[in-house]
């Protein structure tokens, strides 16, 4: 394996003692590229073009352009402009927010603090799930509190005549808050039901105000950018993917864990980082981009390399870089049966395709796995996901279709097998001859 | 408790501060968290009034919002919030089994509460963003990652 560099951006204080604190995140150049703006060495404009140039994308699942999304805020526009971030990580398969929040906040409370001056917002809300609140949020809150305190936010900083203000806002357990509409209703202190789009958030958005919304990691990367240069960025990453990816690696693998690796890293490179398949079992499929994209057999993985274009290509998508593994004992019925589930559960219930539909799909499965499935009910299955797909406001409907759509395009023997064997699952009859 | 205390409508007014004047409904799920960690757990709809009152909203505005969100129950709940995830990464690790396994440990069944009132299994918890730290819990807020059956009983063994 060739030697990969880890931890450029987003974990680049991770190999220091106490990583979070003020003074570490300075010892690494942090805040250099925030001083030299209030410093008025950078205008609004060229902060764009440089994150343009940069390559990032947005990393919470779209891959948005992340410079392109900022030159559509009405940056000169009279009146109150907001910038939020989304920390309301829950993807299934994602946790490397939390890695940030945890070990790094000063990297995205910076980030925050350029990415509101380049689009002329002033006021900027860091969107944590409730379910951090122990740990993340803390951390996050103190980093804060210390950039308040060396000056580096408020109102008129250092007598540059930049405002900045930094709030955090607790979520309380809703996946579909991560929908950029929903999150902006949650805080609004409604139900998070996301949004008829247009109007975009550019234009209307939090309390009817031009508001941009970014991931975490998006912002958490811009720190480096600015500090290093749109060139550096790009060149760590590959053709149309700049920079680093967080991949939170889980199931089966020998290492489970958050690696920062540069886009366009290939997937063997990364298994093998992550110590292989666990107990040195043949790999069986994964999903590379958290539960909503489509899975992917072993054998149209294993010649990708993890960015955008090439996962796209080979039928999957880049998602969150949440690479889920499953080794040979997976049953494939059962794991689609649970993805389901959590779709069922957190559809918010306003379009009738995605509630009713992400229903009928996990009742048909469910009544597959118990053995009473009929050979229709598989056919049937993809009806309904079709049905859902692209038929509702935001993409939750979509996110429920493409997992069923993709384990019945490439496991379709293991839902046959199960249906005619009453509820036995192929690999437990594999199991039972391997053992 | 059945109205809000001095310390709560300090705090409540503490988070209205972060929102302009005119948005203080941003405020209600900060405002909810910290009724729920006062009242051992759960909202009543006495409680879910008296945030309405004091943040000058319609009753509605809050009941919609405590039965929106999963953090939020509306029911009386065990003292020590137990929540296994279940979801994709955590069930490849096992975790179907432990939530087996603390069902008969504690003879209860998921979305109940122990007979003693020590403990709530939180109902089909969903993803925590602790995937790599499969199999995992959160107990009161606190994450457990790693888990095996060893583990839990000491977890839940330290709890009073």
């Amino acid at each position: 394996m060739k030697d990969i560099k880890k931890n450029l951006v987003c974990f680049n204080t991770f190999d220091a003692k106490e990583s979070w604190t003020y003074k570490t995140y300075r010892e690494y150049g942090g805040y250099e590229a925030w001083e030299k703006i209030i410093r008025g060495e950078l205008s609004p404009e060229e902060i764009i073009e440089e994150v343009k140039a940069s390559g990032l994308r947005g990393r919470g699942g779209a891959g948005f352009p992340t410079g392109l999304k900022w030159s559509f805020m009405p940056r000169t526009v009279e009146g109150q402009k907001y910038l939020v971030c989304n920390s309301d990580e829950s993807e299934p398969g994602t946790c490397h927010d939390r890695e940030v929040l945890r070990n790094n906040p000063h990297t995205l409370v910076e980030g925050m603090a350029i990415a509101a001056y380049a689009m002329g917002a002033t006021v900027a809300y860091n969107y944590i799930r409730g379910e951090f609140i122990e740990e993340p949020v803390p951390r996050f809150e103190a980093a804060v509190k210390e950039a308040y305190k060396h000056g580096l936010l408020g109102k008129n900083i250092r007598e540059s005549n930049i405002d900045f203000d930094l709030h955090t806002f607790v979520g309380a357990g809703a996946y579909i808050c991560g929908e950029e509409t929903a999150l902006l209703e949650s805080l609004e202190g409604k139900q998070g039901k996301p949004r008829f789009k247009p109007p975009f958030p550019a234009n209307y958005g939090l309390y009817g105000k031009p508001t941009t919304i970014n991931n975490t990691q998006s912002l958490a990367s811009v720190p480096s950018i600015i500090r290093n240069g749109a060139e550096w960025f790009k060149n760590i990453g590959v053709e149309n993917a700049g920079g680093t990816a967080q991949f939170s690696v889980s199931g089966h693998v020998e290492k489970p864990g958050n690696y920062e690796l540069p886009m366009g890293t290939s997937f063997k490179d990364l298994l093998e980082i992550c110590g292989g398949v666990l107990g040195g079992r043949k790999l069986k499929a994964v999903i590379p981009g958290g539960s909503s994209v489509p899975v992917m057999p072993a054998a149209n993985i294993m010649d990708c390399t993890m960015d955008y274009d090439s996962l796209q290509k080979a039928g999957s998508s880049f998602g969150t870089g949440a690479v889920i593994v499953m080794d040979e004992s997976t049953c494939m019925v059962n794991v689609l049966r649970r993805i389901s589930r959590f779709y069922m559960a957190e559809s918010c219930g306003q379009c009738t395709p995605c509630r009713e539909g992400t229903g009928w799909l996990y009742r048909m499965l469910t009544r597959i796995v118990a053995g009473q499935g009929e050979m229709e009910d598989i056919t049937k299955l993809v009806e309904v996901a079709n049905k859902i797909e692209g038929h509702t406001i935001c993409a939750l409907g979509d996110a429920a279709a493409w997992p069923v759509q993709s384990f019945l395009k490439h496991f379709h023997h293991e839902f046959e097998y199960m249906v005619k064997n009453k509820g036995e699952s192929i690999v437990s009859v594999k199991n039972e001859v391997a053992a | 408790m059945i109205e809000l205390s001095k310390k709560i409508k300090d705090k409540i007014d503490l988070l209205c501060e972060r929102f302009p004047d005119d948005r203080k409904r941003s405020a209600v799920i900060g405002a909810l968290h910290l009724v729920q960690h006062e009242n051992k757990g759960y909202l009543t709809a006495e409680l879910m009034n008296e945030v309405a009152e004091h943040l000058s909203l319609p009753t509605m505005h809050v009941y919609e919002v405590a039965t929106f969100y999963s953090m939020f129950n509306t029911k009386p709940v065990g003292r020590h919030d137990v929540a296994i995830c279940t979801n994709i990464s955590c069930m490849l690790r096992g975790a179907e089994e432990l939530v087996s396994y603390v069902e008969n440990k504690l003879d209860i069944k998921l979305g109940e509460s122990t007979a003693d009132g020590k403990i709530f299994l939180k109902k089909e918890e969903e993803c925590l963003a602790a995937c790599c730290g499969a199999p995992m819990m959160m107990v009161d807020h606190h994450y457990h990652e790693n888990l095996t059956k060893e583990k839990i009983d000491k977890i839940l063994g330290d709890l009073d």
